[in-house]
């Protein structure tokens, strides 16, 4: 007798469903082990991680406020993930964004008008998609893997980012502290929706994932970027262009990092050199719990948003370190690929006697 | 004193570049096999902290090493089964890798901040290690003089061994390989491994040399450097010495710019480049040799023999 693994025809619309929950599910139970395993209370660490910013109405703006702009990029990213295409540079793009929107900041410094947040959203976006053509077109002219060209473009965003900040637009006024000048009045978003406490870029996640989900199911854009995923064959012979869909892919992701980090430098108000938060990467993981389906994508970036506040809340009650949030990050992404076995196989159980073929 | 001076940059040079070789020694076998791992600067964080904790606690830098590199491979093996066993996409596996050891060695760091690590001299007499001049030579800690002898062996192993041959093989045409009868799957668990010691043994490196104490993320993303340096040396391993030296020297100008206070470039600008050179040189090889370049054909790609 062994066990079998037998090729579905088609994916498992359950198990696309059912795995992502379970490998939350799963990572909470090997949390408790875990914690137990190092001398904490695993339970307590397990509880405050994943259920208490879930329950305390008082951290919900916290876990909103990171929700966004991991569902802002995760949502870009999903295009790719559909397509095949590799964007691990995110969060160049997200850094490149916010300084696009902190360039064009200093320079309406004295200015007024309804124009310059949309100038300073669209810049974002623009400064994103630019930073993620890069890769794009090293890919569709040179053949080069956009993995590693934009994983290394992250490293040079860091650079530009220090550099502009200690130099050029280092805030005159600022008591030589690396940092942008404050953003002006007319250079920011409502700190909240009406009176919910909610930050203002959940509404941009929110319309965000209506758009996509417009474009993935209702769209031959949508259509060719699932195709060309699942049978690249099939995609040529239907004429869509494997190039425009890399261009497509790669601008898409980048722009909406370069939202994210709009938004993001907004709620902040400046920038400075703990800008980076490596939301970049945690959004692949959310692009890939969320099935890179929208409506997904959302969840999954509350969830994720979830364990980064209750990170915090672990490290204050439990004294857990904060990098414990990484942890059961990356735990929840091994799960979530480990699980994708189950999607695309059955797994069968064969006895010897009954093996006829094969 | 400019003979000094030379001398204290050719030092700090061959120290900063140690690591880099290392993992990226390690990575040049993995991606040889036709995997590649994007986890070296996660592996690399966990050899650190426990590389670091180990010598302290048993009062021995050997013994730390060699731990080291054990915790290398156990957590290259959670990447070797979910890629190999289980077929998952190595980008994002290797990815969720790097998170994990950036968690899991802060965790177990958490003890260990604020202490200084262990003492480790270099391997010869006092006499040469402080030698005004032959220090250049002798006065490096043992890593270094691994990193050189473990270069020159992988690249005789790859060229000139039948094992080497083997993994090549491997890499080139995993089906071709399989249909001969060469267990590929084994083989590639073994390649992770490797490469997985290594990266322990080059975080060890700087938990214990380079800055002798534990500190969250202290490899500093060095372990993508490795990564890109292996792309750089175009899967080789005499190039892959070569460049390795070329980005440490990189490096040493960012600190001199740092540390100089003014410059007329910035040290940013130092300290981006070798990424900017990677992603150039990434575009000049693959557009020289059509789309192949010098990759193994397989790199990246799964491979399960029965799906």
């Amino acid at each position: 007798m062994r066990l079998v693994l037998e090729k579905r025809l088609e994916q498992s619309q359950l198990m696309l469903i059912m795995t992502p929950i379970l490998s939350v599910i799963g990572v909470m139970i090997i949390g408790v082990i875990l914690f137990d395993a190092l001398g904490f209370d695993g339970f307590d660490a397990v509880w405050q991680l994943f259920i208490t910013p879930v329950i305390d109405s008082y951290k919900w703006r916290d876990v909103a406020t990171k929700a966004a702009p991991l569902i802002l990029i995760g949502l870009g990213l999903s295009i790719g993930n559909r397509a095949k295409i590799w964007n691990i540079g995110a969060e160049g793009q997200y850094i490149v964004g916010a300084l696009s929107a902190a360039g064009i900041s200093v320079l309406t410094q004295d200015l007024t008008g309804f124009w310059i947040i949309p100038l300073m959203l669209l810049g974002g976006m623009v400064g994103g998609a630019v930073y993620a053509a890069v890769p794009a077109g090293l890919k569709t002219r040179y053949g080069v893997s956009e993995v590693l060209s934009s994983l290394m473009l992250v490293y040079v965003s860091l650079q530009l980012l220090s550099y502009l900040i200690t130099g050029p637009w280092k805030d005159p006024n600022g008591m030589n502290f690396p940092q942008t000048a404050q953003l002006t009045e007319a250079q920011l978003l409502p700190r909240e929706l009406g009176d919910s406490g909610l930050p203002p870029g959940l509404l941009f996640a929110l319309v965000a994932m209506i758009i996509f989900a417009v474009i993935v199911d209702r769209t031959v854009f949508g259509f060719s970027i699932r195709t060309i995923g699942e049978a690249p064959q099939a995609a040529r012979f239907g004429g869509f262009k494997s190039n425009q869909i890399v261009w497509s892919a790669l601008m898409i992701s980048g722009a909406m990092a370069g939202l994210a980090g709009t938004l993001e430098v907004m709620q902040l108000t400046r920038l400075n050199l703990g800008f980076p938060s490596g939301y970049g990467f945690t959004a692949i993981i959310v692009s890939l719990l969320g099935r890179s389906n929208p409506i997904g994508v959302f969840i999954a970036g509350i969830v994720l948003a979830v364990t980064y506040v209750g990170g915090q809340v672990a490290q204050t009650v439990v004294h857990v370190p904060n990098a414990t949030a990484g942890l059961f990050q990356a735990l929840i992404l091994f799960a979530i690929l480990a699980s994708d076995l189950i999607v695309r196989y059955k797994i069968k159980i064969k006895t010897n006697r009954l093996q006829v073929q094969s | 004193m400019t003979w000094t001076f030379l001398i204290d940059a050719l030092v700090t040079v061959i120290g900063i570049t140690t690591p880099i070789l290392l993992a990226a020694s390690g990575e040049l076998v993995v991606e040889k096999s036709g995997v590649i791992n994007l986890g070296i600067e996660g592996m690399m964080l966990v050899g650190a902290i426990t590389g670091f904790a180990v010598a302290f606690e048993f009062s021995n830098p050997w013994i730390g090493i060699g731990a080291a590199a054990l915790a290398g491979v156990a957590t290259s093996m959670i990447f070797a089964v979910l890629v190999l066993s289980l077929g998952t996409n190595q980008v994002a596996t290797g990815l969720a890798l790097t998170i994990f050891g950036i968690g899991l060695s802060s965790l177990i760091g958490t003890n260990y901040t604020g202490f200084a690590a262990l003492p480790f001299d270099p391997p010869f007499p006092d006499a040469l290690v402080q030698h005004p001049i032959w220090r250049v030579i002798f006065g490096h800690s043992v890593f270094v003089y691994f990193a050189f002898l473990l270069v020159f062996t992988i690249g005789w192993f790859l060229s000139s061994t039948r094992a080497g041959l083997v993994l090549r093989s491997v890499g080139e045409n995993d089906f071709s390989a399989h249909s001969i009868g060469y267990p590929v799957v084994a083989i590639r668990f073994a390649a992770i491994a490797f490469g997985g010691a290594i990266a322990g043994i080059a975080g060890a490196n700087f938990s214990m040399v380079i800055t002798p104490m534990w500190a969250e993320q202290m490899t500093a993303g060095r372990g993508w450097i490795a990564l890109a340096l292996v792309v750089f040396a175009g899967w080789r391993a005499g190039r892959l010495l070569a460049g390795a030296y070329f980005f440490g020297v990189l490096m040493t100008l960012e600190l001199y710019a740092k540390a100089s206070g003014y410059a007329i470039i910035p040290s940013q600008f130092w300290a981006a480049m070798p990424y900017l050179i990677a992603v150039a040189v990434l575009a000049f090889i693959s557009s020289r040799d059509g789309k192949s370049g010098k990759e193994p054909a397989c790199l990246g790609k799964p491979f399960l023999p029965n799906g």
